[in-house]
């Protein structure tokens, strides 16, 4: 029994990321026509990119979250961020509503914009990536 | 008339001791429960807050400068750290109801009495209090990279997100 549920526990959690995934691309499709599908490499460049801010300063989202997702980053304010990527950290991306959350907070830290929902759905194909995972 | 005289000043005196009392209990740097801020928590407050910097006690703060700081989220510190408007209220009524004018928590008392009355800060370490309580130490102290700035609390206050300031317990990273 206690395996049955660690089990169903284990596939609902890898289930999570798939679904919010469906949802960018669903998003992505009435966003633009000419949308073929989310690329691994295109999250990496978008999580590794550095930008000048209007205020002056050179972030991306490596600058908290370190160049590799699996490992734990760090806040302005000392604080630990447990890693992105659901390979090292398996309650990542399992609740859309926080997922929000952060890409309505860090994209605007960041790029000082939304993002889409293609950069989110390739921002998430590649935290579950090998490279990014 | 002589009983009553008596009396008064027998209340005279007995008043007088309990004020040295309180007085001297005021004074005592040892007595961590007179110092210390009252546990509070909210899951909220734990989560939203706490995920990116150390859990502030509301008794740091004013009530005046919560609800600013609550409403001006989208540009915090430089950050944007918006949250939904129902999380947000559950949050700043959190705060309001510890803050350090609505407290009855000594230290917070304190703070909350050091800032006029036309003033809303949203540092605490702008504050006369934490200026006056740190006044020993260099800024490059709190510049260490074992601090961080000034606002990591918890670098040198081990217990500050329970509202342990205890002068006794601070140890300062080296």
């Amino acid at each position: 029994m206690r395996a049955l549920l660690i089990g169903l526990a284990v596939v609902a959690a890898a289930a999570a990321p798939r679904d919010l995934l469906q949802r960018y691309e669903h998003e992505a499709r009435s966003e633009d026509a000419a949308f073929t599908g989310f690329s691994s490499e295109r999250g990496r460049a978008l999580y590794l990119t550095e930008r000048t801010t209007s205020r002056g300063q050179t972030v991306s989202c490596a600058t908290c979250h370190t160049a590799d997702p699996t490992q734990p980053g760090k806040t302005r304010a000392n604080k630990r961020i447990d890693p992105l990527a659901p390979a090292a950290n398996p309650a990542r991306l399992t609740d859309p509503a926080t997922v929000e959350k952060w890409f309505l907070r860090n994209c605007r830290d960041v790029l000082e914009r939304p993002c889409t929902a293609r950069e989110k759905g390739d921002f998430i194909t590649y935290l579950l990536s090998p490279h990014g995972g | 008339m002589q009983p009553l005289r008596g009396f008064l000043l027998l209340a005279l005196v007995a008043g007088a001791l309990v004020t040295t009392g309180h007085l001297l209990a005021d004074d005592d740097d040892d007595d961590d429960e007179l110092r210390a801020l009252p546990a509070v928590t909210q899951p909220q407050w734990k989560a939203e807050c706490g995920s990116c910097h150390m859990l502030y006690h509301p008794a740091l703060l004013p009530e005046r400068s919560w609800r600013k700081l609550m409403a001006g989220l989208d540009d915090h510190f430089g950050e944007n750290a918006a949250l939904d408007d129902t999380t947000r209220k559950t949050i700043t009524d959190f705060l309001a109801q510890h803050a350090a004018d609505r407290t009855t928590a000594r230290r917070g008392t304190v703070l909350g009495r050091g800032i006029p009355a036309d003033q809303v800060p949203t540092r605490i370490t702008g504050t006369r209090s934490f200026r006056g309580w740190h006044d020993e130490l260099s800024p490059a102290t709190f510049k260490r990279a074992s601090v961080g700035s000034a606002a990591n609390c918890v670098a040198c206050h081990r217990g500050a997100e329970r509202g342990d300031f205890s002068e006794h317990k601070v140890r300062i990273p080296r």
